[in-house]
């Protein structure tokens, strides 16, 4: 039978193209290639060249300001990296931040969709309003926060009876402000993405188990979580990594100080501020191999599905 | 209704208006502090005690706003219109053609958004300058191409694979051109989309702050996120606090404005590419 079957040439997605395309067949992928070129000659001149650009900057000793003591050093500038305790710190307060905004968010943001999900007057109002923090500027929401903390014009102290309580005068309470400003600005997107992963959860699954007694308690850990479990994995993989490579907070709120800079924040001092390009891209290297490995861990560890996110089904 | 149901709604009602109180709280705080005229903005009160307009007025004189707000706009637009046109060709090629590269860039697309811009400047610096683009609104223009790219990809193409596009056939069966099928049938379709699409990446495009301040120095292309963080008061030793609440402020009124006037879209726009069953 399967001898007179006529071999069809109309594209369907995910075929590999058989062996001896048609004209037709070879002429769409041509303009397929054609019409992506643009977008990735700008993607990759972008990143790619940089990065190799850094990749090998990394192996000399260089600065700005002394060209001609350029000279090839190997792998030591990222020994002096590893071995400096400063990186390391800086590693910890990245972590510290990534870890504690990313839980809060996870857990507001799920009440926070959970409340869209289900009020049934304001919806409009409350799902615009819920964009707002999303769209300001986080330079902006940076300042309001520091701002509303600030010794001299901060109400909160005022509020909490704090007296002249200073923030932003250690180590914990810093971390503590940069983090409220991060999870106040960053959690709106974090329940989006639940939202979306809440109205896939089907209806007659969660009223089965109402109609079997279940408490809402039971209903949210048995039935609605397990199954919005890859929209979860997708918000938390997209925050993590946003939130490693916090920047713009701690630049307006402390810029550093008090033992609150970031690894972004490390790699800018050294590059931008310092123009130590040799060390500075040493770090812009280590960066960015601890983000590919939050990636990989994501993916290969924790099994998230990015089939969804990059849109082939 | 039984009184179960009636004590939930109650409780959804309190979780929205305090969802509200928490969405509002840091601009409407923002607005309050730019109000404040001259040493009343270290009142440490929350509202001013008699407010003015004042702020706004100094920072619309000072060069440094003006000129960085100018840039922001006109960096930001140009980026998002260059940036959904091109992206507009991928995604029409990864919805309607069959070529073996989809997923290779999508997955390039995927890499794009996870990538830590900060690793960047530095070489970025380095090229810029040698090639003279340091400084300028084109050294702006196209990292933030590459950087509104991968999320415009991704909703164009979950926008496009909605789209039937059988319909452009039919209307050519009908005696349409192939020109008028696409100006009349396809491209109503696909505007909505490619419309959400330019507001994510203007927004995109409008928060950066790692390439404002590390690849420009003067006011030639500074955009305001940057802008802001080089404040200073009316004099070198005033506190900028009042001229940065007002400048955020007028920043941050036209991105309220069209989020609220597209909030539907925009939340249609920011699931679409990310989450699917």
């Amino acid at each position: 039978m399967t001898v007179t079957q006529e071999r069809k040439t109309t594209p369907t997605a995910g075929t590999p193209a058989p062996e001896g395309l048609t004209d037709r067949a070879r002429h769409e992928r041509r303009l397929g290639w054609w019409l992506s070129a643009p977008a990735l000659i700008v993607m990759l001149a972008v990143t790619a060249y940089p990065m190799l650009n850094a990749l090998y900057l990394s192996l000399f000793s260089y600065r700005l300001t002394d060209p001609n003591g350029k000279r090839f050093v190997g792998l030591s500038n990222y020994w002096v990296v590893l071995s400096d305790s400063l990186w390391w710190q800086d590693v910890l307060t990245t972590f510290i931040i990534t870890v504690v905004t990313v839980s809060v968010e996870l857990v507001i943001g799920f009440v926070l969709a959970m409340v869209m999900h289900r009020i049934l007057f304001g919806r409009k109002t409350v799902r615009t309003s819920i964009l707002i923090p999303y769209g300001i500027i986080t330079v902006v929401s940076a300042f309001a926060w520091r701002y509303a903390f600030a010794l001299d014009s901060g109400f909160v102290n005022n509020w909490l009876n704090l007296g002249t309580f200073d923030w932003f005068g250690q180590r914990w309470s810093a971390l503590i402000v940069i983090c409220l400003a991060e999870i106040w600005k960053t959690t709106p997107f974090i329940s989006l993405l639940l939202l979306a992963g809440l109205a896939q959860v089907p209806d007659v699954l969660n009223e089965a188990a109402n109609v079997d007694g279940a408490t809402f308690w039971q209903r949210v850990y048995k039935v609605i979580i397990p199954n919005m479990k890859a929209a979860i994995m997708v918000a938390l993989l997209f925050r993590t990594l946003d939130a490693w490579r916090i920047f713009d907070t701690v630049f307006i709120t402390t810029a550093g100080a008090q033992g609150t800079e970031t690894l972004s924040f490390l790699t800018y001092r050294q590059s931008v501020t310092r123009v130590a390009l040799g060390i500075g891209s040493a770090v812009s290297v280590l960066l960015f191999l601890s983000v590919l490995l939050i990636a990989f861990i994501f993916i290969k560890g924790f099994k998230t599905d990015l089939s969804s996110v990059r849109g082939d089904r | 209704m039984s009184t179960q149901s009636r004590r939930l709604q109650i409780a959804w009602a309190v979780g929205s208006v305090l969802i509200l109180l928490y969405t509002l709280t840091p601009i409407v705080w923002m607005i309050s502090l730019s109000l404040k005229p001259g040493g009343d903005i270290f009142n440490k009160h929350f509202w001013p005690t008699n407010w003015s307009l004042d702020n706004y007025r100094t920072v619309f004189s000072t060069n440094l706003f003006t000129s960085a707000l100018r840039n922001s706009i006109g960096i930001s637009l140009i980026s998002t219109v260059l940036g959904v046109v091109i992206a507009m060709f991928v995604a029409y090629a990864i919805a309607r053609l069959d070529f073996p590269g989809k997923k290779f860039i999508l997955s390039v697309a995927l890499a794009i958004a996870m990538f830590p811009t900060v690793s960047l400047v530095g070489p970025l610096f380095n090229m810029w300058r040698a090639v003279g683009l340091f400084d300028t609104w084109a050294g702006l223009i196209i990292p933030y191409i590459s950087f509104a790219l991968p999320l415009s990809i991704w909703t164009l193409s979950a926008f496009f694979r909605e789209i039937p596009w059988e319909m452009e056939q039919a209307a050519q069966v009908d005696g349409a051109t192939a020109w008028q099928a696409f100006r009349k049938v396809i491209v109503p379709l696909a505007a909505p989309g490619v419309f959400t699409t330019a507001i994510l990446a203007f927004f995109a495009c409008w928060n950066d702050f790692v390439f404002g301040i590390s690849l420009t120095s003067t006011n030639a292309a500074r955009p305001v996120p940057a802008a802001l963080a080089f404040f200073t008061g009316a004099s070198q030793f005033q506190q900028p606090t009042a001229a940065i609440a007002a400048a955020a402020v007028v920043v941050t009124v036209p991105i309220v404005i069209v989020t609220l006037v597209f909030q539907r879209r925009i939340v249609a726009g920011l699931t679409s590419g990310a989450v699917k069953g």
